[in-house]
């Protein structure tokens, strides 16, 4: 994936020297040909194509943007609710991504789903505990959190 | 006056009073929650969003009515994105290690379980 990146600025710098106009325009005109070119070129070039990658990159931040969206209207329904009817209880998700970059992502977009709030990560870095809103459908909040985003996040990472 | 400049008009205020109703209603939250686990519910998630939607509605302001691109405003909501529910996060894991125990009565608690169990 570095490589092709490089190769794609490469591709776009090119381009503006061909041009004869340094201005961003064209530096973008260069970089939508390399994305092209790399594409004509995929199957000689090692490593997946890149923009695949990307896609899924984009389609996670817009899942993401779904559920800040969803757990903000949540909130404010409880909010102005006359007698608030909550529940709340420290619950443990176990999980299975590794690393402190994946950890770390997870543990923000559990943040800012709807009802559940990350308090601490396990010392070895194989369970969450999450605070929830409302403990009585904890089971829906794991399985929706294992469908979602951990396979969400381990498309984007593996 | 013409209708795109009122519809452009329209738009950035429908995202400034959204921004300010979350925020409001984090600020009525803070106040009506029980304990602070649950208020931090409230302050990461509807203030993220409110800071957001105004950042956007100055955003469309500055493009529309002055033609300027202002990165800093999306650099702003990209940093917000980031660090709210970090700060949440270590703001309750800071008060569940000094002791604070969850509001309610036999409360579901798995962390202090866990956390007897390692000092036993």
């Amino acid at each position: 994936m570095p490589f092709q990146i490089v190769l794609n600025l490469i591709i776009a710098v090119m381009w503006m020297f061909l041009s004869e106009s340094y201005s961003f325009a064209s530096f973008f005109a260069g970089y939508i040909i390399g994305i092209f070119l790399l594409f004509l070129l995929r199957r000689f070039i090692p490593d997946a194509f890149y923009m695949k990658r990307l896609t899924k990159i984009i389609s996670l931040i817009l899942l993401f943007m779904k559920e800040l969206i969803l757990s903000n209207l949540e909130i404010v329904k409880l909010v102005y609710r006359r007698n608030p009817d909550i529940k709340p209880g420290i619950f443990a998700l176990p999980t299975e991504l590794k690393s402190n970059w994946e950890i770390t992502l997870l543990a923000n977009l559990i943040t800012l789903t709807p009802g559940t709030l990350t308090v601490a990560v396990s010392d070895d870095n194989t369970v969450l505990y999450i605070h929830a809103m409302d403990i009585d459908d904890i089971d829906e909040a794991i399985r929706s959190i294992k469908d979602t985003f951990e396979k969400a996040i381990m498309e984007v990472t593996r | 006056m013409t209708w795109i400049n009122i519809g452009m008009n329209i738009i950035v205020i429908f995202f400034l009073l959204t921004g300010t109703f979350f925020i409001f209603s984090t600020s009525i939250g803070l106040l009506r929650f029980p304990d602070i686990y649950t208020r931090l519910h409230a302050s990461t998630k509807a203030a993220t969003l409110g800071v957001a939607g105004i950042l956007i509605g100055s955003f469309l302001f500055l493009y529309a009515e002055h033609g300027i691109v202002s990165g800093k405003l999306l650099l702003g909501i990209a940093f917000m994105l980031l660090t709210a529910p970090v700060s949440g996060h270590m703001i309750s894991r800071a008060a569940h290690n000094s002791g604070v125990k969850p509001w309610g009565d036999k409360v579901e608690d798995e962390y202090e379980k866990v956390k007897n169990l390692k000092s036993e």
